[in-house]
């Protein structure tokens, strides 16, 4: 027997694990196969900016699957200076992407 | 049609002169077909002999895209610029207030509208392959899908920016979005001084396809300039 909450969470994915303005850090591993993080911003350190919504899961689409459950997809805000060793420019300058939840996990600030 | 011999007259046609028959111009397709031209051709046949798809189905959707081009985007800017209200529902909502104009940018993405305010110049690109809102801005141009624009663009904006010749005022942040995942941006650029009164119109002609990328800056040429 399946509960409804439980066709539910199949379709529409897990509640945000992360809330705009909480600091993150996108997992520095690899991929097999179609992944839409790129590889400059693992192991990165940025700020949730907004949450995007959910979508099916491109890693799954990608191979014919349905791509369930949905990913909550977050915009992630990096500080220039964050992502690039030699940055040329102020510190004011920022980076945006968007990344995937179970691409994301909860960071500090050193 | 073009000709490059227009004085070569066909009509009475002696086989004395040396010239190979070569049309003057090839066909653009006479080369071997390549893999994906295959592959294209298999999976269209299969989807049209399957009943997915008609041949009809598809040749409206090409036309639908060849429709698309940045006047579309161009008249959304100008929209966004004379209305205060319109301008708040495409930053909330963009795919709605496209709706409202007309137009529809289908299921497969979203899309998001960054504004750029005094402090924040927003650019667009997609490192990953070549995400580009195409239903509202056309084909992308070659070098937005180049890997020296994808590379390039997030490692030095500035240092880009400054190639199309974009200068931004002292202290601007500079905001690279990296469209990696469902949605698709559009950049609101900013209303150039100079052009109040102007109508709608007038107002997109200013607005170039760069403009909504983030790599221009809309310009009013100097004989158009009115005093504000």
């Amino acid at each position: 027997m399946v509960t409804r909450q439980q066709v539910k969470s199949q379709v529409t994915g897990p509640g945000n694990r992360f809330a705009p303005g909480q600091t993150v850090r996108v997992a520095e591993r690899p991929a097999i196969g179609h992944c839409r993080t790129p590889w400059y911003l693992r192991g990165k350190t940025g700020v949730v900016a907004s949450v995007q919504g959910t979508f099916r899961d491109p890693e799954k689409l990608a191979y014919h699957k349905p791509g369930l459950p949905r990913r909550v997809l977050y915009k992630v805000r990096f500080e220039q200076a964050a992502v690039w060793d030699n940055y040329r420019g102020p510190a004011g300058d920022h980076l945006e992407a968007d990344i995937y939840e179970h691409w994301l996990e909860s960071g500090s600030r050193e | 049609m073009h000709h490059d011999h227009d004085d070569h007259d066909h009509d009475d046609h002696d086989h004395d002169h040396k010239h190979p028959h070569a049309p003057p111009q090839k066909d653009h397709d006479t080369g071997p077909v390549g893999a994906y031209e295959l592959l294209e051709e298999a999976v269209r046949s299969l989807l049209i002999d399957k009943g997915v798809l008609t041949a009809q189905e598809i040749a409206a959707q090409v036309d639908l895209m060849d429709s698309r081009s940045p006047a579309l985007g161009a008249k959304v800017v100008a929209k966004a610029w004379v209305d205060a209200d319109f301008k708040k529902r495409l930053l909330a909502d963009t795919r709605e207030a496209l709706r409202e104009m007309g137009i529809d940018i289908g299921t497969l993405a979203d899309y998001r509208t960054v504004e750029n305010v005094p402090g924040i110049h927003n650019v667009i690109v997609c490192t990953l392959c070549s995400c580009y809102p195409k239903l509202l801005l056309g084909i992308p141009p070659a070098w937005y899908k180049s890997l020296a624009y994808r590379s390039r663009v997030v490692l030095d904006p500035r240092g880009v920016l400054e190639e199309f010749g974009v200068e931004l005022p002292e202290g601007t942040e500079v905001r690279v979005h990296d469209s990696t995942a469902d949605l698709r941006y559009l950049v609101l650029p900013m209303r150039p001084k100079g052009t109040r009164g102007w109508s709608e119109a007038d107002l997109a002609s200013l607005v170039t396809r760069d403009c909504m990328i983030g790599t221009a800056v809309p310009i009013v040429p100097k004989g158009k300039r009115k005093a504000a």
